[in-house]
C-alpha cells in the first residue's frame, strides 16, 4: 500500500470547535510532558472528520502535541487506518482476507467490491463514492467472513449480503451492522450450549448493534 | 463440561444487561475493598496459587509476573497497561468481554492496579474494535460516577485512574514493548529487551502489561478462592479459558470451557463439529495464527493446553482454533498468514523484514507448484535462521506456521509440485 501523503493537498486544516475541544480533554489522559501519547487518538479524530488524512491535519495535530512534524508523519505513515489518500465519499469498504476469512468465503467478497467499486483497492468508485480494501484479521474470527465500513463490523457475510449493503448504502441508507445469519453476536449459531439462562428476554439486538442504531454514525458522524 | 456456574464471563455473548448494575448482580465489584484489603502479598499469593498463565499467548505465570514490580518508591509512578490489541489471526475472544462483560476488566484493573502499586491503567485497544471501546468506556464512566475508580476507589483507599488508550490498524503493537512505544505516541516498534516492562516500562516507568482476559479473571479468581481455579483443568494448566473457534465448523463459536478440554470434545460440543464430520477434518490451528497446525491424526488426542501441545509441536498460544476440512487448500492457507506476516513485520530487523517477504514469495509459488522440490528445505532452513534471530517474537511467528505446514504436509507440496506443469528448475531461480 502507498504510504505517502497524496500529492494533492488541502491548503489548511482545522478541527471543528467541538472536536478541538474533545482533543484537549484526551491530552489529559497522560502526564504532563506526555501530551505526544495522545497523537493516535487526535490523528484519528482528524480522519473521521475530513475522511481522509491530510498533510495540513497531520503537521496542526502535531503542533498542537508540540511533537516535531516528522514525528506526527513517522505515526500518521506507520499505521495502517490512517488513509493518507482520500477514500469513497460515501464508504471505503474493509474486508478480512485473512486466513479464517478466507476460508469461510471472503474471496467471494473482494469480487464483489472489485465488480462493483473499483478493479484495484484503494481506487476510487467512477462516481467517487466508494473504495475498498483487503485488510488483515479485523478480530471477529468466529464471525467470518466479515467487513468493516466505518465504525461498524458487518458480519457472516455471503456476496449477495454485501451486494445489498452497498446498494443500501448507495442509496443514502445506513445499514444495520452485526451477523447477516441471524446471530445476536458470536453464540454458536446452532443454538446456545452455554448461558442459556436468561438469554430469552434479551433485546432484540446485540449492545454494539444498538449503539450503532441509536448513534447512526456508522460513517462516521459525530457521537452525540 | 465447565458448569454454567462456573463461568467467569456469564455475559460472554451479550445477552443480558452491561451495565453496572446488572455486572453487580451477576456477582462482579462483591466486596472488591475486602479483597483490596487483604494487601498485595495476598492478592500476589492467591494469583500464584491459582496458577493462572497469561492469556495474551505466552502463557507466562501472571503472579509471578506480578511480583517482578519494584516495591513503589514514590519518585518514579507504576503502571498497568493492559493489552487489548487483539490482532492475532482467528482470536476473537477479548472483544467479547470488552463489549459483553465489562466489568470483569475494570474490577480486574483495579486490583492488578493496587497489588503493584499503579495508580494508573491504561487499556490499548486495537484501533478497530471502535464499538468495543465505545462500550467499555461507557463502563468506565458508570465506574467513575459510582465511585469504583479515582480517589479511593471502591472504597477500598487506594486511589485508580483507569483510562481507554486505541491503536490504528497495527499487529505489532500487541507485542508488549512496541505497545508502550505507541502509547507514548511512537511508531509501534518493539524494545529491545532487557531492560523489561518491569524495570523500565511506559515512560521510563515500572509496568506491567497484561492480556485483557488475564487480568480481567482476577477478581473472581481472588473472591472463589485459587482452589477453585487451580482445580479446573490439569496441572501447571489450570483455570476456564476463553475459546475461539472459527473456519471449517458447523457453528463457529466464542466459548469459556475448561483448561485441557479435549479439542473433538470443544468442536462437537460447542461448534455443531466439524463440517461433514470428524472424518472430514484436515487439520487444526489451534492457538492463533502463531503456532503450527496439527494434522487430524494428531487432534483425534489433542488436548486445549499449554504443555500438550507444547509437547506436540504446536502451542495454546490465544487458544483461537483455526479449523480446516478436506477440501482446505492447507498449502494456501498458510501461504496466507506468510503474508499476514509480511504486512505486519515492523522491519527493525533485517531477517525478519527480509525473511517475511522471502517466505511469502516462495510459499507463493508452492501454491500454483511452480517450484522445485528442492525450495521445500531452502524455505525450512530461512525459517530456521529467522527464528530465534530477531528482537521480537514476530520473526518467530512467522516461521513457525511454515515449519509446521513442511512437517506435516511436505508430501502434498511435493506432489503441488510434482502435478505443476509451470514447475521451475532450482537452476532458474537460485
Ligand atoms: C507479534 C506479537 C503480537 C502480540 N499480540 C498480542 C495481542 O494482541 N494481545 C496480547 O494480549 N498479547 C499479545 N502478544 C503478547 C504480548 O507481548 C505479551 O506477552 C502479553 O500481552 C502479556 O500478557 P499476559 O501475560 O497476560 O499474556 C503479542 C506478542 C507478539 C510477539
Ligand atoms: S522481529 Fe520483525 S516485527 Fe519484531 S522487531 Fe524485528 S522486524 Fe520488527
Ligand atoms: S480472519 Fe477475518 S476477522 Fe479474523
Amino acid at each position: 500500500m502507498n504510504r505517502r501523503f497524496a500529492t494533492e493537498q488541502p491548503e489548511s486544516f482545522a478541527f471543528t470547535d467541538a472536536n478541538a475541544e474533545w482533543a484537549r480533554t484526551q491530552i489529559r489522559n497522560y502526564p504532563p510532558g506526555r501530551q505526544a501519547s495522545a497523537v493516535i487518538p487526535l490523528l484519528w479524530r482528524a480522519q473521521e472528520q475530513e475522511g481522509w488524512l491530510s498533510r495540513p491535519a497531520v503537521e496542526t495535530v502535531a503542533a498542537m502535541l508540540d511533537m516535531p512534524a516528522i514525528r506526527a508523519y513517522e505515526v500518521a505513515t506507520f499505521y495502517f487506518m490512517f488513509h493518507l489518500h482520500p477514500v469513497g465519499s460515501i464508504a471505503h469498504i474493509q474486508i478480512c482476507g485473512t486466513t479464517s476469512c478466507m476460508l469461510c468465503g471472503a474471496e467471494d467478497l473482494v469480487a464483489v467490491c472489485h465488480d462493483r467499486i473499483a478493479s484495484a483497492p484503494h481506487q476510487l468508485s467512477v462516481c467517487g463514492k466508494f473504495s475498498w480494501e483487503e485488510v488483515e484479521c479485523l478480530g471477529a474470527c468466529a464471525n467470518a467472513p466479515m467487513v468493516q465500513i466505518g465504525k461498524d463490523y458487518f458480519e457472516d457475510l455471503t456476496a449477495d449480503h454485501l451486494t445489498e449493503i452497498i446498494d443500501r448504502l448507495a442509496g443514502g441508507k445506513i445499514p444495520r451492522p452485526g451477523s447477516r445469519s441471524g446471530r445476536y453476536s458470536s453464540e454458536p449459531a446452532t443454538g446456545l450450549t452455554t448461558l442459556a439462562a436468561g438469554a430469552g428476554e434479551r433485546p432484540a439486538e446485540s449492545p454494539a448493534v444498538r449503539r450503532a442504531l441509536e448513534c447512526g454514525d456508522t460513517l462516521f458522524g459525530m457521537p452525540q | 463440561m465447565l458448569a454454567d456456574q462456573d463461568r467467569v464471563f456469564t455475559n460472554l455473548y451479550g445477552m443480558q444487561d452491561i451495565g453496572l448494575a446488572a455486572a453487580r448482580s451477576r456477582g462482579h465489584w462483591d466486596r472488591t475493598a475486602d479483597l483490596i484489603a487483604r494487601g498485595r502479598e495476598w492478592i500476589v499469593d492467591e494469583v500464584k496459587a491459582s496458577g493462572l498463565r497469561g492469556r495474551g499467548g505466552a502463557g507466562f505465570p501472571c503472579g509471578l509476573k506480578w511480583s517482578f514490580m519494584p516495591e513503589a518508591t514514590g519518585d518514579r509512578p507504576h503502571y498497568l497497561v493492559v493489552n487489548a490489541d487483539e490482532s492475532e489471526p482467528g482470536t476473537c475472544k477479548d472483544r467479547e468481554i470488552m463489549r459483553h462483560d465489562p466489568h470483569t476488566l475494570i474490577e480486574g484493573c483495579l486490583i492488578a492496579g493496587f497489588a503493584m502499586g499503579a495508580e494508573t491503567g491504561y487499556i490499548y485497544i486495537r484501533g478497530e474494535y471502535i464499538r468495543e471501546r465505545e462500550l467499555l468506556q461507557t463502563a468506565i464512566g458508570e465506574a467513575y460516577a459510582a465511585g469504583l475508580l479515582g480517589a479511593d476507589a471502591a472504597g477500598s483507599g487506594w486511589r485508580f485512574d483507569l483510562y481507554c488508550h486505541h491503536g490504528a490498524g497495527a499487529y505489532i503493537c500487541g507485542e508488549e514493548t512496541a505497545l508502550l512505544e505507541s502509547l507514548e505516541g511512537k511508531k509501534g516498534m518493539p524494545r529491545m529487551k532487557p531492560p523489561f516492562p518491569a524495570g523500565a516500562g511506559l515512560y521510563g516507568c515500572p509496568t506491567t502489561v497484561n492480556n485483557v482476559e488475564t487480568i480481567a479473571v482476577v477478581p473472581t479468581i481472588l473472591r472463589r478462592g485459587a482452589d477453585w481455579f487451580s482445580g479446573i483443568g490439569r496441572p501447571n494448566n489450570t483455570g476456564t479459558k476463553v475459546y475461539a473457534i472459527s473456519g471449517h465448523v458447523n457453528a463457529p463459536c466464542v466459548v469459556e470451557e475448561s483448561m485441557s478440554i479435549p479439542m473433538r470434545e470443544l468442536i462437537d460440543r460447542h461448534c455443531g463439529g466439524v463440517r461433514g464430520g470428524w472424518e472430514n477434518l484436515k487439520a487444526v490451528i489451534p492457538g492463533g495464527a502463531s503456532v503450527p497446525l496439527l494434522p487430524k491424526s494428531i487432534c483425534d488426542d489433542a488436548i486445549m493446553d499449554f504443555d500438550w501441545l507444547m509437547q506436540n509441536k504446536s502451542g495454546l498460544g490465544t487458544a483461537a482454533l483455526i479449523v480446516m476440512d478436506q477440501s482446505t487448500d492447507v498449502i494456501r492457507a498458510i501461504w496466507r498468514l506468510s503474508k499476514f506476516y509480511k504486512h505486519e513485520s515492523c522491519g527493525q530487523c533485517t531477517p525478519c523484514r527480509e525473511g517475511t517477504g522471502w517466505m511469502m514469495r516462495v510459499m507463493e509459488r508452492l501454491v500454483t507448484g511452480d517450484a522445485d522440490p528442492a525450495e521445500i528445505d531452502m524455505l525450512l532452513d530461512v525459517t530456521k535462521q529467522v527464528e530465534g534471530h530477531t528482537i521480537c517474537a514476530l520473526g518467530d511467528a512467522a516461521a513457525w506456521p511454515i515449519q509446521g505446514l513442511i512437517r506435516h504436509f511436505r508430501d502434498e507440496i511435493e506432489d503441488r509440485i510434482a502435478a505443476s506443469p509451470a514447475r521451475t528448475p532450482l537452476a532458474a531461480v537460485a
